[in-house]
Formats: structure tokens, sequence, C-alpha cells
């Protein structure tokens, strides 16, 4: 269904980034994102070039552009708390507020930074998602040594993610629909906040009884079909060596952008 | 696009590298330890049940109810899972959450993820444990104790939790430790009554209809009890900390500098705090997060000494 579309961030594709091992996508991922922060924030040379890979994977993995964007948004929000800094680092002073909060030059350039890391990281993170599976991901966490409890539970917890969506759905539809609501003032659907507060809480808690018998029902399936505690997936074939080469190259380069960085203007 | 509007996933890039390895540290080795418990106590059916109350969780945080002019109540679910599953299954049930929420979603970054499951799935689990297993202590097993344990235990670990992650903003050199912690902890007193209320209505369903669910625990064992102990070390901690650190916040300055926090760049961030570039707030900083704290006391001892009547009265 539409919903599934919705909540599954992959985008089915046969790019270059898509038919990469999950292991060097994460890798570099990781790589990359650790770059971003360990990048001072006015290094505008190596904030130039961190933009132009992050573009240059987007395009190669032929992201569209609006989905990039949207996701990128998902934190902005939090950009708020990055203002302050506008006005409480000190240097060249830009203007002043008419209430007295002086704006400045270094201030800027460190707000910016924050929110523009924050960007980078988010749409590479995107991209990461966006061509992996999240089985096969997941696999890939497990070969570079997630516990294999945590990778099975959330191997299960992915399974089950859009079932119980579905089910959340549903109790907000039945509740939609038993609010009838008038137009006429004074008249106003539902009772007070608590009262709100106490059916959403009842579908909380009908939520996670569904949810608790669903786990015994699935429990009880997976004995039948053999299940000893153990979770058994597919082993991931060894790294090549052309794969080895190019996780190291990557990250190898991705340590000099960094170092430069820290070293011309750290 | 699927977003939880919760304005505690800290994305990459406002945490400085060193903060967000440490929390790293601290969240791997507490988490691994929660590994170990879950995988010699628990048979094999926990799986299953782990990986599908984690999918709950998820979806339950879309559950939400209207307050006023457009904002809504909302479910983070830590208190919830806690109280349903015991401390140790909780704090994993909320790692996977909080780490799909992460890769997945983007909603959190993944080098401050170490920070978000540090203040989520750990500070929000323990502290939901201490005070329910405190409620629960001094006023016995009835079901309404169930439903006000659930609000306090709701309400205190997303409070505690905002005051953690404001601390962290404030030594990363994100945002000034007198507002991103007044800040912080302003919004989610108030997010807070929202979960509490939630996961108090969602428990007093669970009482009426499948009551064996939340009977007591067994006899409390070494472990449990140091998980105890460390909810209230980390919510009084917490407590402590974040008034001092956004009254002072040239302390934190002075802390962060010993301990190599804020580079040279960084340093002159706090030089014109204490001149009072935003006069007043300061205290007025100190006055929100006193109250606050002088809530968490009052509620406290509210429900203490109602649960010391009712013992009393069912005595006699």
């Amino acid at each position: 269904m539409s919903l599934s579309q919705n909540l599954d961030p992959y985008l089915p594709g046969s790019s270059l980034v898509h038919r990469l091992d999950p292991r060097v996508k994460v890798g570099w991922a990781l790589g990359f994102i650790l770059t971003v922060a360990l990048t001072p924030p006015d290094a505008w040379p190596v904030g130039i070039l961190l933009v132009a890979i992050t573009a240059a994977v987007a395009i190669l993995a032929e992201m569209p552009a609006g989905i990039v964007l949207r996701r990128a948004a998902m934190a902005t929000p939090f950009a708020l708390s990055a203002l302050p800094l506008l006005f409480t680092v000190s240097g060249h002073e830009l203007w002043t507020l008419p209430w007295g909060w002086t704006l400045t030059y270094e201030g800027a350039v460190r707000c910016v930074s924050v929110v523009m890391k924050s960007w980078l990281s988010v749409i590479m993170a995107g991209v990461l998602t966006a061509t992996t599976r999240m089985p096969v991901l997941l696999g890939a966490l497990r070969a570079l040594g997630v516990p294999r409890l945590l990778v099975a539970t959330v191997n299960l917890m992915w399974r089950y993610l859009f079932v119980l969506v579905a089910e959340a759905r549903r109790l907000m539809h039945a509740r939609s629909a038993r609010s009838a609501s008038s137009p006429r003032p004074g008249l106003h659907a539902g009772g007070s906040i608590a009262w709100r507060a106490k059916v959403t809480g009842g579908m909380a808690g009908s939520l996670f009884l569904r949810a608790l018998a669903r786990a015994d029902r699935t429990y009880a399936a997976m004995v039948a079909r053999g299940y000893d505690g153990d979770i058994r997936t597919l082993r991931l074939t060894p790294l090549t060596l052309h794969e080895r080469i190019s996780i190291i190259l990557g990250l190898a380069g991705l340590g000099t952008v960094a170092g430069l960085g820290l070293l011309l203007w750290g | 696009m699927f977003a939880t509007p919760m304005p505690m996933h800290i994305p990459d890039g406002f945490l400085s590298v060193i903060v967000s390895l440490v929390l790293w540290g601290i969240s791997v080795i507490v988490i691994g330890f929660a590994l170990k418990r879950v995988n010699t106590d628990l048979e094999e059916r926990q799986i299953p049940l782990m990986g599908i109350l984690a999918a709950a969780v998820f979806a339950g945080q879309m559950l939400n109810f209207s307050v006023t002019g457009g904002t809504s109540g909302h479910l983070l679910g830590a208190a919830i899972a806690t109280i349903l599953l015991g401390p140790w299954p909780a704090m994993l049930v909320m790692t996977c959450v909080v780490g799909v929420q992460a890769i997945v979603f983007q909603d959190g970054g993944l080098l401050a993820l170490g920070a978000n499951l540090f203040n989520m799935a750990i500070v929000g689990v323990t502290v939901a444990y201490f005070v329910q297993r405190l409620i629960q202590k001094l006023a016995g097993n009835r079901p309404w104790v169930t439903v006000v344990s659930g609000f306090a235990s709701g309400w205190l670990s997303i409070f505690i939790a905002s005051l953690a992650c404001g601390l962290q903003l404030a030594l990363s050199g994100t945002s000034p430790a007198n507002i991103a912690i007044p800040a912080m902890a302003g919004i989610h007193a108030l997010i807070g009554i929202g979960e509490g209320l939630i996961t108090a209505g969602a428990l007093a369903f669970v009482t009426s209809a499948r009551s064996d669910l939340l009977t007591p625990e067994e006899t409390p064992t070494p472990a449990s009890r140091s998980l105890w102990v460390g909810g209230l070390a980390l919510a009084v901690l917490l407590a402590v900390i974040s008034p001092i650190a956004s009254a002072h916040p040239d302390g934190l300055e002075w802390v962060a500098e010993q301990q190599g926090f804020l580079g040279r760049a960084q340093a002159p961030l706090y030089d014109l705090m204490p001149d009072y570039l935003l006069p007043g707030i300061s205290n007025e900083a100190l006055a929100t997060v006193l109250a606050g704290i002088a809530g968490v006391g009052l509620v406290l001892i509210a429900t203490i000494g109602v649960a010391m009547g009712r013992r009393r009265s069912s005595a006699t």
C-alpha cells in the first residue's frame, strides 16, 4: 500500500551507489559524517569540497532532488538551538539589534556551519538508506560488529514496523470517525485535555496489548518452524580485495580532507 | 515523510566530536551490559517480544492528542516500555527505536546517536524505572498506584533526559548553557505532561484489560538495585548540575577548558556571558530550572503522602 511507500526510505534503483557493497557504503558514510564533524567552522574550501562530495554522491545515486531536500529539512527545527550563537560569539560586529544584542561575523559563521554540517550529514545518511535495503544494511552492521541480539531484534522490528504503524493509523482513523465536531462555536468535539489524553492513552494501551499478543503468536509460529533462539541470516560474501582497497582509499581521502581542514584552519 | 516532532533527537553537527565520542563510549558500555543481562536472564521468546514491542513504541509515537492552538501531546514510550518489560529489555527496545530512527529516518544523527541513546534509552529508562519502583515500594501495588506512577515516571523521564540533552549542547559550545538548558527543560516540562498523561492512560487500560501483565517484579536482584540507584543518581546529578551550569556558564566553560572540550576558537563563546549580554536571563534560567525541580519534589511528596495515607487507612 501507499503506507509502506511513505515509510520505507529505500528507493529502488540500479545506480552505481545502489550496487556498492553495503559494508563499503556504511564505512564511507560514517567516515564522511566524522569528517564533516571535524571540519572547523571557517574552513570554507573544505566546506565547499564536502558539499561537492555530497552533491556528487546524491547525483550518482540518482536521488530525486526533491526527496533529498525534504530529508535534509528533517534536521532544521533543531537549528533553533544554534541561533544564540549569532549573538554570543564575540568578534567583528555586523550590526546591533534595537535591544542591544550584537550580531557578530564569527557568530554567523559558527551558526551557518552548524546548520550546514547537520544538513550534509543528514543527506549522506539519507543516501545510504535510500540505496540500501534494510535487511542488507543490518547485515552490514552485523558484519561491522553490532551485537547479534540487537541486529536480530531490529530485524524483527523492521518486519513488524509497517504492520504496527498501520495498526496505529487504524486506531487514529477510528478515533476521528468517532469525534464529530461542529462549526458552531461552543460545540467542539471531545472533552477536556485530560479526557483526550485518556482516550489516547487507551489507544496506546490497546496498541501495546495487541503488540504483545502478536509477539506471542509470532513466537509460536517461529517455534513451529524450528526456531531455537538463534536467528540465522545469510552470511555476506567476504569483501573482495577491490572492496577492501576502496574502503581504505575512501577513508584515507576523507582523513586527508579532515586533517587539512584541522591543520590549515583549526 | 515520517517525522516525530520531538526536539530531543540531536542531529549531527550540533555536538562536538569529543562530547559525541564520550557519550558513544558510555552508551556502548551500558547497552552492552543490558544485552548481557537480557541474554542470560530471559528465554528465547525475548527476541520476537522485544522486536515487536520496539515496532509498537515506534508506531505509538504517532499517536497524539490535540492540546490547544495546533500543539499536540505525544508519546515517547520509554516509561511505558520500562513498566511493561522491565528495565533491561526496555533499554534494548528504546535502543532499537532510537537507532532505527537515526539510521533509517535521519531523525537524529549517526555521530550524535551515542548521545541520543544516552538521553532516551539510558537516562529515560533508568529514571522511569527508579520513579516507578519508588512509588510502588512506598504505596504498594494498587491500580491507582500504577496510573500515578505511570504519569510520574513518564513526565520525569522526559524532563531529566531533556536536561541531559541541554547539557550536552552546552558542553559542545553549540548553545550557551543559560539558554540551552532552560529552553530544553521548559519545552520538555510541557511535552512531558503529554507523555505522562498518555502513559497513565495506557497503563489504566492495560490494568483493566490484562492486569496480569503488571504483576510486581520478583525479588530485586543486585543488578536491578544498582539500576534503581543509577536512576536516582542520574536524576539527582542532572537536576543539580544543570541549574548550576545555566547559572554559571563561565563555570561550565572552565570545566570544558580543563577537559580540553573547547578549542581556542570556541573559548570566547562564554566571555560575553558574565557581562550579561542577555540581561537577567541567567537568574530567570535558574528560577525556571529550580521551579522544575521543586515541581518534581512536590509531585513526589504529594504522591508519597497520599500513598502513606491510603496505606494507613487500609490497614485500620
